[in-house]
């Protein structure tokens, strides 16, 4: 057992996948010599060595096209796109192609990759190394989006990334680099599609993913000490596959649903979950269903402006209180 | 270094020539492609290709010549254009034709259409629709092929329109950067869709000029000389075999039609489609093998053959039912399933 960071955690990660299949192969920009702008992959190229860890031009487009194509032809190949808000210019290649050439070709082409990428705000990098694009992701039929909320997570469902053989947008939250947490020693892996229930309560159910997690946990804590107001707090961990049968039962249970999301309002994640509690339990509500999330809106830059953005504890928490009222 | 073949100047590439029953394959495959792109023309006036299709009339020889040249386990990445990289991959007619009228015997049983076909047993990894897509894909089959040390190349296909988007500069600079093995195509038909080339390009071969930015050989050859084109092939393929790297070839080229079933190819010159029509590389090379002592007949029983195969593999393909509502909600994932939550 050790307390590692989430940043330690991903090189952890990589290297676990890399030790057990000589077919697996990072590349993305700095990784390798540099270990990467958020240092989190630093000893990976000392390790498995320039083959295997690859330093790559700006260029994501040819990032993504060279993993789609090494994966069609018996590689496992990780990318790193630096900052999510960059997959802007490499769309493309994720939704019309990777997403689409399984269907397209009647099942001829499995795609094994993973796309991983800085995530989210909090570090007051502006609206353009800021953004939240759980959403979009979502949004494509055809991948798999795995957000971890802690370091061991990372490394589980990294290893399950790693070894689908769907291609996975995988979310490491920014805001949660520093963050420390118990790892176990030795082999770690956890299924894509399985959320976790972070906290046991009767009154209201907290859907919530990434860094919202801690967040929305401490938010709990404080309603059940200040007003009594006793939550459960369910980590779906993936969006894609989602534990859709993990929110219905803990909803069903309490009778409320909140989500909190840090992706923009208008099509987060939330709304979805939203819609499927509002179709299939809807006898088992006892109030309306509430979404806490970052406004309509980019991100913009100062700390006192991007604190009151992103949902905050003090926000979550006088929500709940409101509107449990 | 520097390699231009055009009609009327003096240097050639210096891959192998093909032999003479090779020179007969590849006659039979130009005629095929003709006779199986003049077919779809005709089915889609009768109302049996929806949609639209892209015809590669006029432009035979390329594909071709790659086609004969390359190794069976090499992979080709092909445009929207893309019937005839795929019928030169050795992918039967039928399932071809049978996919572009929307049938349960298509190459992807319906679900792709004329813009996607794709054959992975046949190493054919894919017709792409998004221009410039799949240069940085076939750079990463080439990224395969070179950490696995198998040999393979990747031959990426595309037309001159593409060299104005960003994937092309990208996949260039990469590809050099670490000497895949993987040869760049651009079959120069002079037109991005509706409008010429050169009326929005900085320079006036928009592969072929712009080779040097990536260090690469300025390779132009005649794409309507199916010889030219397989030395060029060979040349090209045996360079990425051998680690050299990659290539870039601008083959210059016509379409007899227009860019696609929409499209009457009106903006054109009348001059231009005469002199460009007048060097059919079906023609030229026929008129070539008969000054060089291939008997008439031999031709002419190539041509009579592969009308016959075009004619069976329309019937296979009407006769082939349209494919089983079962078939929409497959195939989103690898376990076959489109379950997106539980």
């Amino acid at each position: 057992m050790a307390e590692l960071s989430l940043r330690e955690a991903v090189g952890r990660a990589i290297a676990q996948e890399m030790r057990r299949d000589p077919n697996v192969v990072f590349m993305g920009e700095d990784v390798a010599a540099a270990g990467g702008v958020f240092k989190s992959t630093v000893g990976l190229l000392e390790e498995f060595g320039p083959e295997r860890v690859i330093d790559t031009p700006i260029s994501e487009q040819a990032i993504l096209g060279a993993i789609m194509g090494a994966s069609m032809t018996g590689l496992r190949p990780i990318a790193e796109i630096m900052y999510s808000d960059f997959f802007a210019v490499c769309w493309d290649l994720v939704v019309n192609q990777m997403a689409k050439t399984r269907y397209m070709t009647n099942g001829q082409v499995s795609l094994p990759l993973v796309m991983k990428t800085g995530n989210g705000g909090g570090l007051r990098f502006g609206a353009q190394h800021s953004q939240s694009i759980e959403n979009w992701a979502m949004a494509v039929p055809g991948i798999k989006v795995a957000m971890p909320s802690t370091p061991r997570d990372l490394i589980g469902l990294f290893a399950s990334s790693v070894r689908d053989d769907d291609p996975v947008i995988f979310l490491e939250q920014k805001a949660l680099y520093a963050a420390k947490g118990e790892v176990e020693d030795g082999e770690i892996v956890e299924p894509l599609g399985r959320a976790a229930v972070r906290r046991q309560g009767g009154d209201a159910t907290i859907v919530t993913i990434g860094t919202m997690v801690p967040r929305a946990l401490e938010a709990a804590d404080r309603l059940q000490r200040a007003e009594g107001i006793s939550c459960t707090v369910v980590d779906l961990r993936t969006l894609i596959p989602l534990d859709a049968a993990c929110v219905l039962d803990t909803v069903s249970a309490t009778g409320r649903l909140f989500t909190v999301e840090e992706n923009p309002r208008v099509l987060g994640w939330g709304a979805e979950i939203a819609s499927i509690v509002a179709d299939e339990i809807f006898y088992d509500l006892d109030g309306p269903l509430v979404r806490i999330t970052t406004p309509y809106i980019p991100l913009p830059a100062a700390g006192e402006l991007e604190d009151k953005t992103i949902p905050s504890v003090d926000a979550i928490v006088e929500t709940i209180r409101k509107r449990m009222g | 270094m520097s390699m231009t073949y055009l009609p009327g100047e003096p240097t050639r590439p210096e891959g192998a020539p093909p032999t003479l029953q090779l020179r007969l394959s590849l006659y039979q495959r130009m005629v095929e492609l003709r006779a199986f792109e003049k077919r779809v023309y005709d089915v889609f006036l009768q109302g049996l290709v929806k949609g639209t299709t892209h015809l590669s009339l006029g432009e035979e020889a390329i594909s071709a010549a790659y086609g004969e040249a390359m190794r069976k386990d090499d992979w080709t990445f092909a445009t929207y254009r893309g019937h005839a990289h795929t019928l030169s991959r050795g992918v039967p007619m039928a399932p071809i034709m049978a996919e572009l009228m929307g049938r349960s015997g298509g190459l992807m049983a319906g679900k792709g259409g004329s813009m996607h076909l794709t054959s992975v047993e046949h190493g054919m990894m894919g017709s792409y629709a998004i221009v410039g897509a799949h240069l940085p894909i076939a750079n990463g089959a080439a990224l395969s092929a070179k950490y696995r040390k198998s040999g393979q190349v990747s031959v990426c296909f595309f037309g001159d329109g593409t060299t104005n988007i960003g994937a092309f500069h990208e996949a260039l600079n990469f590809a050099a950067v670490w000497k895949l093995p993987v040869v760049f195509v651009c079959e120069n038909n002079l037109y991005m869709e509706y409008t010429a080339i050169s009326a929005v390009t900085a320079v006036e071969h928009p592969a072929a000029d712009r080779a040097g930015a990536y260090g690469l050989e300025r390779i132009l050859v005649d794409g309507n000389d199916a010889d030219v084109m397989y030395e060029t092939a060979t040349r090209t393929l045996e360079r990425a075999r051998s680690g050299e790297g990659p290539s870039l070839v601008e083959a210059m080229t016509y379409r007899h039609a227009g860019h696609s079933r929409a499209d009457p190819g009106k903006y054109r010159p009348d001059d231009e489609v005469a002199d460009w029509m007048a060097r059919d590389p079906i023609e030229v090379y026929r008129a070539r093998l008969l000054s060089q002592g291939v008997d008439a007949l031999v031709l002419e029983r190539i041509d009579r053959d592969v009308a016959n195969a075009v004619d069976v593999a329309t019937e296979v393909a009407k006769a082939s039912p349209p494919p089983g509502e079962d078939l929409i909600m497959k195939d989103l994932w690898s376990d076959g399933s489109s379950t997106w939550r539980n």
